[in-house]
């Protein structure tokens, strides 16, 4: 397990490295100069842009300057906002726990529908639960997620006026960050409606983000227990006159769920590409709204920070979703 | 595929029609792929012969019809069957125009990404070695990131546009097309008949394009049917985020954007720029699951 686990890490050296190199080489692709790229000032003299210059370090040969970006970023460096003129890592800090919440939450509502979903349609093959689920699996499948979160808030928010339109919470309730759960902290903070709020805020945009996940997880599960309930070995325990639900629970279920832990693990990416849409839509202050906005406001070093940050993110969840399915199949560990 | 067998066109031809029937066998068994494939031909012919079909101009601002609601409903006007939108445009003839948009990023999108991922996943599979690894790593770099996020970086690399847009989203959707070819030529180049054409005194690109490639096809035809719905989905929320297609363009993911801000006050500038992506992406995908249930052999028995 152990070596395993080793040359797992080991294969991820060249790819971080690959992507170090490719939020290093954005800023150099831009059209136009780096160093007022970088710097964010206008209207500069010839000495300040030298003095600029050298502070940056673009007057260095360009190994070094990549050498000197790696150098910082294990020291936790990743560059200055433009805008907030605080460090990328602090800010991503800040924005993070909402954009972990709202995947959280979405995450959680794909799998808790999506599993059962596919199940009892690959059991029920062929019946109208089968053909409905599959087909509204599709439809979700096929969603452009930016214009069903405004059709809900359409619904939700306008016409029923059930739920507030963006944000994370009313703009009545104050309390100090604990956990950055706005749930959460609204629980601790023990203030009457907070909680309410928060969870009211939080229903929209999380249907929205669960909905791609939600269906690529039910269409997975579906195909995965119908490939297991043709094994052989199910048919021998039906064979041996087990009960559907004994075979089913205990003999496929518990292998298909294997190719369908992977699939939930590998949502990761889809869910920070929806993030961007889902945060946008609803005014949530996560990292994928703040991307849009760092890329509009020309904030290159925050969109070169969270690129790499977030790259690395998916690809650490990646590896830890690869090890889980080492874990659980010992085929693939041994081979 | 046709042009390796024309020496023995007559033979060549019934295997060819023999083969597509058979393929139609199976894809016609899934009725929501043909479904799928009608609903996309309608949208093709839509596209095709948008000039005519079209009832406006899909720039064209009526000053006395703003934000008209659709022809059904209460204040409705006749000659705007969808209403129009903030500047007096008429909804329907934008929608019908948009089509055009739309299938255009997704052929462009998919040709693109599936020509350069084919190239580069026969050099890796056919050469190995350190050229493999190379371009591996490379691709594994490209999917680490969201394709959202790094399409959207690109396109602030390449300015803002709706062909900027299309190369970023090819650039983003290649590596998959890469990996599927490279795993199908390392599957392939084993076989005896591989063998047989090397032996015989066959190029390398002989046996890239010709021996091996068409060998291949089958599962990059299901990928170009998932990535022609991925790129009309990403290209319009590029548009979406102000990144993409640029006003007054009448694509749909542009529209919604232009759209926003009347949510509440005019439902139907943002329904149906959205049901138009959704039933175009929707059949393209109805017809990738029936391609993929037509071509995969080992589905084929269920």
């Amino acid at each position: 397990m152990f070596r395993f686990v080793l040359g797992k890490l080991a294969y991820l050296v060249p790819t971080f490295i690959g992507i170090t190199i490719v939020a290093f080489g954005f800023v150099r692709v831009l059209p136009g100069d780096p160093v007022l790229l970088m710097a964010g000032e206008r209207g500069l003299t010839a000495e300040r842009h030298a003095e600029l210059s050298a502070q940056l370090g673009f007057d260095r040969p360009i190994w070094q300057q990549y050498l000197d970006f790696l150098g910082r970023l294990f020291q936790g460096d990743f560059g200055t906002s433009l805008v907030t003129k605080k460090p990328v890592l602090t800010e991503f800090f800040t924005l993070f726990p909402a954009t972990l919440e709202l995947s959280l939450c979405a995450i959680l509502v794909a799998t808790l529908v999506g599993l059962p979903l596919g199940i009892f349609a690959a059991i029920r093959r062929g019946s109208w639960f089968d053909q409905i689920s599959m087909s509204s699996a599709l439809v979700g499948y096929s969603m452009p997620i930016f214009w069903w979160g405004l059709l809900l808030i359409i619904f939700f928010s306008g016409v029923l006026g059930w739920t507030p339109v963006s944000g994370r919470i009313s703009l009545m309730f104050y309390f100090p960050t604990v956990t950055g759960f706005m749930t959460i902290d609204s629980l601790l903070s023990g203030q009457d409606g907070a909680f309410t709020s928060a969870l009211s805020h939080l229903i929209l945009p999380t249907i929205v983000l669960a909905t791609i996940p939600m269906a690529v997880i039910a269409r997975q599960a579906r195909s995965a227990m119908l490939e297991v309930l043709g094994e052989d070995y199910v048919r021998t325990a039906r064979a041996k006159g087990l009960s559907a639900w004994r075979v089913v629970g205990l003999h496929a279920l518990r292998n298909a769920l294997i190719p369908v832990i992977t699939t939930i693990g590998l949502q990761v990416g889809t869910l920070m590409g929806g993030a961007i849409l889902t945060e946008t839509i609803f005014s949530w202050p996560g990292i994928g709204k703040a991307m849009v906005d760092s890329i509009s406001r020309r904030d290159y070093p925050s969109v070169q920070g969270g690129l790499l940050i977030i790259a690395a993110l998916v690809m650490t969840v990646n590896l830890l979703v690869d090890l889980l399915y080492g874990l659980i199949n010992p085929r693939i560990r041994h081979r | 595929m046709t042009s390796t067998t024309t020496e023995i066109e007559p033979v060549a031809a019934t295997g060819l029609r023999a083969q597509l029937s058979e393929f139609w066998h199976y894809f016609s068994v899934n009725k929501g792929a043909v479904i799928g494939l009608w609903v996309f031909v309608a949208l093709a012919l839509v596209a095709l012969f948008a000039p005519l079909i079209a009832p406006h101009d899909p720039i064209e601002q009526v000053r006395d019809a703003l934000l008209m609601p659709p022809a059904w409903a209460e204040k409705g006007d006749a000659r705007f069957l969808l209403g129009t939108d903030a500047v007096g445009r008429d909804i329907l003839s934008r929608l019908i125009f948009g089509a055009r948009y739309s299938l255009f990023i997704g052929c462009v999108v998919v040709v693109v990404a599936l020509s350069g991922g084919i190239l580069i996943g026969l050099v890796a599979g056919f050469f190995g070695g350190w050229v493999d690894t190379v371009i591996m790593r490379v691709m594994d770099v490209i999917l680490a990131f969201p394709s959202l996020l790094l399409a959207l970086v690109l396109v602030a690399i390449l300015g803002p546009g709706l062909t900027n847009a299309m190369i970023a989203i090819a650039l983003v959707l290649q590596p998959h097309f890469a990996r599927l070819t490279r795993a199908a030529v390392m599957a392939e180049l084993p076989r005896e008949y591989v063998m047989a054409s090397r032996v015989a005194g066959a190029g390398k690109m002989r046996l890239m394009f010709r021996t091996i490639l068409p060998n291949c096809l089958a599962p990059l035809i299901v990928q170009a049917t998932l990535s022609f719905s991925g790129a009309i989905l990403d290209a319009a929320a590029l548009g979406f985020l102000g990144m993409g297609a640029q006003r007054p363009t009448p694509e749909w993911g542009t529209m919604l954007a232009e759209a926003r801000e009347f949510i509440l006050a005019a439902w139907w500038v943002v329904t149906f720029p959205g049901l138009a992506i959704l039933i175009t992406v929707l059949a393209i995908n109805l017809m990738g699951d029936g391609l993929r249930d037509a071509l995969d052999p080992k589905l084929k028995r269920s």
